[in-house]
């Protein structure tokens, strides 16, 4: 029994309670929500080509980084361009084709050995293993590769027998692919048709009792049902969650942040201040603007603070309030101008500019916090089809991070000006953005990095990049 | 709405108010809250829905019925479930044997009918009278005719249906099943074990042969959720909206394996002992001595790999430092905000923001902190903590006393109402162990005195309610008429405002 008594300090970056010397008790890095996985896990796709796989490896990579849990995609297709010279024919892919076997197969092994390296030097945490793996030999190798390691694994098998899907599933990411460059149309589609057929002799499904030891999904027909078997731990859990609430079906997300409002006006931060004039103009330009684009079923959400709720009730829509759509806390700092945040928390202010992802404002938030925080919204804009979200700066960048794919880097630096709406089209593996200003002045808040983010920096470099205002 | 071109045309947005309870935006004309449709939360389901459980008896409807309901209920989804046993039990007096359930019983088929037929009418009063939004039809439902009668009522009445089957054919699970809750159920009073176990086996072999599982193909259009082997398999087919899709993630993540929970806050802190809220202070001499005890505790229980969990706050890691086991910060765990009002004793409070602290006491639950936080908040922000707590064993959670009251409703199916005021005091541990349909408390104070922080409902003075109503509408500039009726309502018709 101890006599332990040990002293905590305060990491003044996060704002995180540790002890202070190096206790064995407290293994991880602070942050907001506790890091689950012990052992890396690799994600392995199964089923023919041209039934999601790389979709949804792509997609769920995306979403597990946005959450903090550092994922890679390993596509084995793209280890097989890199090795042969370039595709001439479905004929690659026959199942007597000897030495086309041996190169895919040496792909695999390439590709295996990177994950390897990803987890042990690079601190991954997640690998998606993107490939077909559609025989029991392959999924063989795979399994053993990971017991040697120590790695879990969970399945993913897409399962689609629906040809119309299939369909738009070559047209929208086959006939872009590096191997069909400069083919006919009708020729891709024909070859890859073929492609198929190939795997086709030799797939065997995940089997509900051979493999019931195993952890997977299986998603039938984009998501109309799952077989959901042997969920292992908290990561897993996630995933199938995601999975089980992401869709194919086209449609729009807008994002916008609320009109300008009294506090941006005068250069301050937070509050809960009304619309300014402009903002009120750009109430009822967004509510003509939304109204020209004559959207089906449009659900509105805004946050709780005045401004928002304000700018929606411009559209004369129904709309819902989201706490969790309210902007950053900034603590102690709320309502301040980055003046008087130099003046009175000059060491804040630095900390701030050296890592603004982490910076968590004295009783206050980080973008880490918001990015946990909007979690919910994200898995419910995933459910939903059109969707207008009037919002925050920090909070918009945090939203938007999550569609682009931005780095934690990245993120508290993206220009999301006043008055400018971003409609979101999903299109094949990602996303495609248009910006639309709606022509209505407003001041400018995006305050860039500094050069200098020493805490012993002179004011005035520090406010060299504060935007304008009264 | 199909598109927005039939809307009116907006000429100004409408004038905004802030509902003094909970710190809501809200439309308004002529200073008066205008019924808006703008909701305060995330719509869950635009109709109501029946959950309708399947399976043989001893698969865990019940179990399934009722966790399910205290979780929808405890995240603010109105919840009730209807045992169609229950209402046998009630036209059925006593009960005889298994001969009751016999297929070819006429008599017993024709009172068991009647029963679900009954249960389904209570249905529909709760949900298209009453104003709940899922109810839970708990029985075996295992014939397609059944399941057919039910969809078919709810189309009439345009309410949402979702399956929840278990299947498992692990014997020792279903004997496990029959000792927890059979061996106790009304039906057998005055029974010795084997004679449950035996009449009970019985009983579910009269259901087998007409039992019909959910089919992939048959059934292809319904959706549901089909549990194998209590949770090692599930199949999940077309999941319509996002209620559906939270009850399966829930019911993906809750297991039965034996363990407990032990909930405790903090030691004693330098604030509680001046009686401030909130802050950031650290333990005093008497949460330190806590701490040690805590860690002689755990020791003694002896828990195989036990989890524990803090907030962010100091305090609450300043007592798992001292208990020696590696732990895990959520900042999920934090106390609630008390916005304007951190750090201020309640007389502080008092002083300072008079109207707030009376309407603090009139809804505690609904009532947030100016730039703060509400009970009603903090269960959506734990949310998570609960699911995790779910797919746990073994765990300490060391927080705070808002924070575990919230914790604590969950487990023991408190309301709104009680949830605020719940006893969670200094210096005592509550362990809480799973069984049978519910969870037994126990708690243990450790010996270390520390300050009270408990404040009760007040009694409730209702001529300074209206006074205070008085003062506060006016003060939000609503019309002198309003307040005037508020002032002149007889006493028997005073109803609290509610909004």
């Amino acid at each position: 029994m101890s006599q332990r008594q040990t002293k905590l300090t305060q990491n003044p970056l996060e704002k995180i309670w540790i002890p202070s010397m190096s206790s064995k008790l407290y293994r991880r890095r602070g942050s907001s929500v506790p890091q689950f996985t012990n052992s890396p896990t690799m994600i392995v796709m199964v089923g023919l080509p041209a039934r999601g796989k790389t979709y949804i490896s792509k997609k769920l990579t995306r979403y597990l980084n946005w959450i903090g849990v550092p994922t890679k995609v390993f596509n084995v297709g793209q280890y097989r361009r890199d090795a042969t010279q370039s595709y001439k024919s479905y004929e690659f892919f026959r199942p007597d084709n000897q030495e086309a076997m041996k190169i895919r197969k040496a792909c695999a092994i390439a590709a295996l050995k990177d994950v390897c390296a990803y987890f042990m030097q690079e601190q991954g945490q997640v690998a998606v293993f993107d490939a077909t793996n559609t025989t029991i030999e392959r999924r063989e190798v795979i399994l053993s590769f990971a017991k040697e390691n120590g790695y879990k694994i969970f399945f993913i098998e897409s399962l689609c027998d629906d040809p119309e899907i299939i369909a738009e599933n070559i047209k929208q990411v086959k006939l872009s692919s590096p191997d069909y460059a400069g083919c006919d149309k009708e020729e891709a589609v024909a070859d890859f048709l073929k492609r198929i057929e190939c795997y086709k002799v030799t797939y065997i499904s995940l089997n509900d009792e051979k493999d019931r030891s195993l952890s997977y999904i299986k998603i039938f027909n984009v998501g109309s049902r799952y077989l959901v078997n042997r969920v292992q731990d908290h990561i897993q859990s996630r995933i199938v969650y995601y999975l089980m609430n992401i869709h194919v079906a086209p449609r729009f997300i807008y994002l916008t942040r609320h009109g300008e409002s009294e506090l941006n006006l005068v250069g301050r931060i937070g509050g809960d201040s009304g619309l300014s004039p402009r903002g009120n103009k750009f109430a009822s330009a967004l509510g003509g603007y939304i109204r020209s684009q004559c959207i089906r079923d449009l659900k509105v959400w805004t946050s709780h603070m005045k401004r928002t709720i304000q700018t929606a009730e411009g559209l004369g829509v129904p709309y819902e309030q989201w706490k969790a759509l309210n902007e950053i806390d900034a603590g102690v700092c709320e309502e301040m101008t980055y003046e008087e945040i130099q003046d009175h928390y000059p060491e804040e202010f630095a900390l701030r500019d050296q890592n603004k992802y982490r910076y968590r404002y004295p009783k206050g938030e980080s973008y880490e916090d918001l990015v946990q925080r909007l979690e919910p919204v994200i898995m419910e804009l995933e459910r939903q089809e059109n969707v207008l979200v009037v919002c925050h700066q920090a909070v918009m960048r945090c939203l938007l991070a999550y569609f682009l794919d931005k780095s934690a880097a990245e993120l508290p630096y993206l220009k999301c000006p006043l008055h400018t709406v971003l409609k979101l089209t999903p299109v094949a593996y990602g996303c495609k953005v248009e910006s639309i200003f709606l022509n209505i002045e407003a001041v400018n808040t995006h305050r860039d990095k500094p050069v200098n983010v020493d805490v012993d920096r002179e004011p005035e470099e520090a406010l060299l990049t504060v935007p304008d205002h009264i | 709405m199909n598109s927005n071109e039939d809307v009116m045309m907006a000429t100004s947005p409408r004038e905004l108010t802030q509902n003094p309870l909970k710190k809501i935006w809200m439309p308004c004309k002529n200073g008066l809250p205008e019924k808006h449709i703008s909701q305060r939360r995330v719509c869950m389901t635009n109709c109501p829905t029946l959950i309708v459980t399947v399976g043989l008896p001893a698969r865990g409807k019940t179990y399934i019925s009722k966790k399910l309901t205290r979780y929808l209920n405890w995240i603010g989804v109105p919840t009730k479930e209807f045992n169609v046993g229950q209402y046998r039990r009630e036209c059925v007096k006593i009960y005889k044997s298994f001969e009751f359930f016999r297929p070819d019983n006429e008599e017993g088929l024709k009172i068991r009918r009647q029963c679900a037929l009954t249960a389904l009418n209570d249905v529909r009063q709760y949900l298209s009278v009453e104003r709940g939004q899922v109810a839970v039809f708990d029985a075996t439902n295992t014939t397609r005719q059944r399941r057919g009668t039910i969809t078919r009522f709810a189309e009439q009445n345009g309410f949402k249906v979702f399956f929840v089957e278990s299947v498992c054919e692990d014997p020792d699970v279903i004997a496990e099943n029959i000792v927890q809750v059979k061996l106790g159920s009304p039906d057998y009073i005055d029974c010795n074990t084997e004679e449950v176990v035996e009449d009970f086996m019985k009983r579910i072999k009269c259901y087998e042969n007409s039992y019909q599982p959910l089919d992939e193909v048959l059934d292809r259009d319904l959706s549901y959720i089909k549990i194998m082997d209590v949770g090692r398999r599930y199949l999940v087919n077309q999941v319509q909206d996002h209620v559906q899709s939270r009850i399966v993630y829930y019911l993906m993540n809750i297991h039965i394996t034996p363990r407990s929970i032990y909930l405790c806050r903090h030691g004693e802190s330098d604030h509680n002992v001046k009686g401030r809220i909130g802050g950031d202070s650290g333990l005093s001499g008497r949460g330190k001595e806590f701490a040690k005890c805590l860690e002689k505790f755990i020791q003694e229980q002896n828990i195989k790999d036990l989890k524990v969990w803090t907030s962010q706050m100091k305090r609450t890691i300043q007592t798992a430092e001292a208990v020696a086991v590696p732990y895990e910060q959520w900042k999920a765990l934090n106390e609630i905000d008390a916005g304007v009002c951190e750090e201020m004793m309640y007389e502080e409070i008092q002083g300072h923001f008079p109207q707030e602290f009376a309407l603090r006491d009139q809804d505690k639950y609904r009532y947030r902190y100016p730039k703060g936080e509400s009970y009603e908040d903090l269960v959506q922000r734990l949310e998570p903590v609960i699911m995790e707590l779910e797919r746990q064993e073994n765990v300490l959670v060391i927080c705070h006393q808002a924070v575990m009251r919230c914790l604590l409703a969950y487990f023991l199916d408190k309301s709104a109402e009680e949830l605020p005021y719940l006893k969670c005091p200094l210096h005592t541990v509550l362990k809480l162990t799973p069984v049978a349909y519910g969870c037994k408390v126990e708690s243990v104070f450790l010996n270390v005195e520390a300050v009270n922080t408990h404040r009760d409902r007040p009694e409730w003075d209702w001529k300074k309610s209206i006074r205070m109503f008085h003062w506060t509408y006016s003060s939000f500039r609503f019309t002198r008429s309003f307040s005037f009726l508020l002032c002149n309502e007889s006493l028997d018709n005073w109803n609290p405002v509610q909004w």
